[in-house]
């Protein structure tokens, strides 16, 4: 009785501190994720901020007529469409006098504007000969006028556009002929050195053949090589040297897995340079350690008794492993796997070596097409001189951001999803 | 969990029924230096939507990176133009010969100016060569005038010139891999050291130890390493008022409402003055053709006549637009005659 009322004291005197010391415990690690989500709010705000007016594109709506005399049945592909817009254009402006005022008159509108009127005559050629009321995207210096990303306060001489373009600018918004619009340009297009005419449909189609090559190639790989090494090899010297080997590459820089690839795939086997069928390969090598490391530790997870049981009513060891442990595991390696494909998608150094940092317009149409992806499409915008690629570059960050919580999001639903705890 | 895998190989199935069928290149492939590609991207752009060809593919891999692919030999594999932001060196011509590419045609295509820039709210500086090079070499010209070199002992520019403000030499500049950096030693740092008398004699008589004192930048801070990214010097600029950017033209005509050129030797960096030739820190881009690839790849010629066109290089062309500093009209014309003859550079 005694010793127990003087535990009892001891006890009441350390336990205030103890509660405090987990208090102050719990206070460090909430701060500690604190710091984490603002971190992560700054890093948001400042992309999407910046980016959100990326997907709206000041647009001119002009009246054009489109002359039989200049476009007809016989050139339909090569007729003079932009010297069209620019007649509308003096036609708006009858008071524009010489030769580079004009030419200012003409900067207004995208150089892009010519082939968007021909593809619209191409459509329907009985525009022929008729006045057409077409909706043409404005050039990019104004269009970050009207986005109000430059002062038009300072002194003409530091503007991109001078105090007569500005006049012409406000004249044809008060004629309610420039608007903001829904910029589908922006994802349906190639990369081009015209920011309104910049898309990133090229780079995310290059990142689809890209990344289709390595899944194709680093899943079955990679869960062929955790199977064999968890379930099959034996324990030895040898075996341990591979298990270091495989996490020593899982840690290499990206880069030397580019290196790899342009000795190997490009200067070796000859395989088209900037095709995504290369870069798919050397991300491949990049996620195989990545895929394998996730892959045994899924099938470690499997308990014991699940093989035992297995053998003991007479299954073989490989029936037994691919009728009972491995569809078990496989939620855990489709993880692993997503999360090495999205570490493959944000991925740009490899690429650099084999060539697909690159200035590619034309949409690529298969695997050894040329081709870039998104997070070098986003490097390259990023060193852009122009003004209004600083926008595309936070846009392009917020939709490849999208796809990477997509691919994320599904790793966390297939986990919870299938997942068995034992 | 079935389905899963069923979809997953269905799409890998798909993905590899569309099998890759390695044929001949049909577009041009370009390579070369970060400063002609905006230049070079740009024409190829107009040029896809103006032919039935299809766009050729643009690298920016550095003036010395495109020799050395673009030298590595005759075939598809290799690309057929590298642009440069100077002229190819004898070794890398021996290269080229030694892999079978011996026919080359050397087309300037204009004038890129150097450009020191500041942000816009301090007045302009007016430096002089000899300046450049005194503030931001590792070793100077002993101030006491003896025909030696120490240590640089500068701190503000002031320092270095008492006409100069009184503010911390601060320089964000390229890093060494850029093509940048190489005009801006020899075109600056040279041109300041050759103001020194002995230095000059120095040249002729050990040019090694001439290089390696004007080639030389301060490592103690004053001049800072800033990466490839010019628009990031840009951001920094405008943040610190004191510090100086090194650049090419076209990044200070995007960004005319924030930052300014410093006057160098008296003349301000404008369109007008690099054209002229007047302002100092100015180099020639050029582009590489390589002669075998004619008729193989289609659309190399049409590619260079659209990219010597008027429309495209001339002053009032769509790459005046963007930033090159087009060549004076007679040696536009000659070189306009050199490309679409396409003749072979010397490779002696």
């Amino acid at each position: 009785m005694e010793s127990h009322s003087g535990i009892a004291a001891v006890v009441k005197k350390t336990l205030n501190r103890r509660y405090r010391a987990e208090r102050r415990f719990r206070r460090i690690g909430l701060a500690a994720v604190a710091v984490g989500l603002l971190f992560l709010a700054v890093l948001f705000t400042a992309i999407v901020s910046k980016g959100y007016t990326a997907f709206q594109q000041t647009h001119v709506l002009l009246d054009v007529y489109v002359d039989p005399d200049v476009v007809h049945v016989g050139n339909l592909d090569s007729a003079d469409y932009q010297g069209l817009i620019k007649a509308s254009l003096r036609e708006l402006f009858p008071d524009v006098k010489g030769h580079r005022d004009k030419r200012n008159l003409y900067k207004l509108v995208s150089s892009g504007a010519g082939s968007i009127l021909r593809q619209k005559v191409l459509e329907d050629t009985s525009l022929i000969g008729r006045r057409i009321q077409i909706w043409v995207p404005a050039d990019d210096d104004v269009d970050m006028v009207i986005k109000g990303h430059v002062d038009r306060s300072l002194p003409e001489s530091q503007r991109r556009l001078n105090n007569k373009s500005l006049a012409w600018v406000d004249a044809l918004k008060e004629q309610g002929r420039l608007e903001k619009r829904w910029n589908l340009t922006f994802f349906t297009a190639g990369d081009s050195r015209e920011p309104e005419l910049a898309g990133i449909w090229g780079a995310t189609v290059g990142s689809f053949y890209t990344l289709l090559i390595t899944l194709s190639l680093s899943f079955p790989l990679g869960t062929a090589a955790a199977v064999y090494l968890e379930e099959f090899a034996p324990r030895n010297r040898w075996t341990d040297l591979l298990e270091v080997n495989i996490n020593n590459l899982a840690a290499v820089p990206s880069i030397v897995f580019g290196l790899l690839g342009l000795a190997v795939f490009l200067n070796f086997f000859g395989l088209p340079r900037s095709s995504p069928l290369v870069g798919g390969l050397v991300l491949t090598l990049m996620t195989l350690p990545t895929i394998i490391i996730a892959g045994r530790a899924a099938l470690q997870s499997v308990p014991p008794s699940i093989r035992d049981a297995a053998l003991a009513v007479g299954a073989s060891k490989m029936q037994a492993v691919f009728h009972h442990v491995l569809p078990l595991a496989l939620p855990g390696m489709l993880t692993g796997t997503i999360i090495g494909m999205a570490r493959a998608l944000g991925e740009t150094a490899p690429l650099l070596m084999v060539g697909m940092v690159a200035f590619i317009v034309d949409i690529p149409r298969g695997f050894t097409d040329a081709a870039t992806a998104l997070p070098v499409q986003i490097f390259l915008w990023a060193d852009s001189p122009e003004r209004a690629f600083v926008e595309k570059t936070s846009a392009a960050i917020m939709v490849l951001l999208g796809f990477l919580i997509l691919m994320n999001g599904a790793a966390v639903f297939l986990r919870n999803r299938y997942e068995r705890r034992w | 969990m079935k389905k899963i895998i069923c979809v997953l190989g269905m799409a890998v199935v798909l993905g590899l029924s569309q099998a890759p069928a390695a044929t001949a290149r049909d577009y041009i492939s370009i390579v070369g230096s970060s400063t002609v590609y905006p230049f070079s991207t740009t024409v190829a752009e107009h040029f896809g939507k103006t032919t039935p060809f299809k766009t050729p593919k643009v690298e920016s891999t550095g003036s010395g990176g495109g020799f050395k692919l673009f030298c590595a030999g005759v075939g598809v594999q290799h690309p057929d133009i590298t642009n440069a932001s100077r002229a190819i060196k004898p070794s890398e011509k021996q290269t080229c010969a030694q892999n079978g590419v011996r026919e080359i045609v050397q087309v300037k295509i204009g004038y890129d100016g150097i450009v020191l820039a500041q942000s816009k709210k301090v007045p302009a500086m007016h430096l002089s060569r000899r300046d450049i090079f005194l503030a931001l070499a590792k070793e100077v010209p002993d101030p006491s005038g003896a025909e030696k070199t120490v240590p640089n002992p500068y701190k503000t520019w002031k320092d270095v010139n008492p006409q100069l403000p009184d503010v911390k030499i601060e320089v964000l500049g390229p890093p060494p891999t850029s093509g940048t950096r190489d005009a801006f030693l020899e075109l600056a740092m040279q041109g300041g050291a050759k103001s020194f008398k002995w230095l000059k004699e120095l040249k002729k008589k050990d040019k090694k130890l001439f290089k390696k004192i004007a080639h030389t930048l301060r490592e103690d801070g004053a001049y800072i390493d800033a990466g490839e990214n010019d628009n990031l010097i840009v951001q920094k600029l405008e943040a610190n008022p004191n510090a100086l950017g090194i650049f090419g033209f076209s990044y200070l005509d995007q960004n005319a409402d924030k930052i300014q050129g410093a006057f160098v030797d008296g003349v301000e960096p404008t369109f007008e003055n690099i054209s002229a030739q007047k302002y100092p820190l100015s180099r020639p881009l050029f582009f590489y053709v390589k002669k075998a690839h004619v008729g193989t790849i289609p659309g190399i010629q049409e590619y260079i006549a659209e990219f010597t066109s008027e429309k495209a290089w001339g002053p009032e062309g769509y790459l005046a637009d963007k930033g090159l500093i087009p060549l004076p009209d007679e040696e536009r014309s000659k070189m306009r005659e050199v490309a679409r003859k396409l003749e072979v550079m010397p490779m002696e």
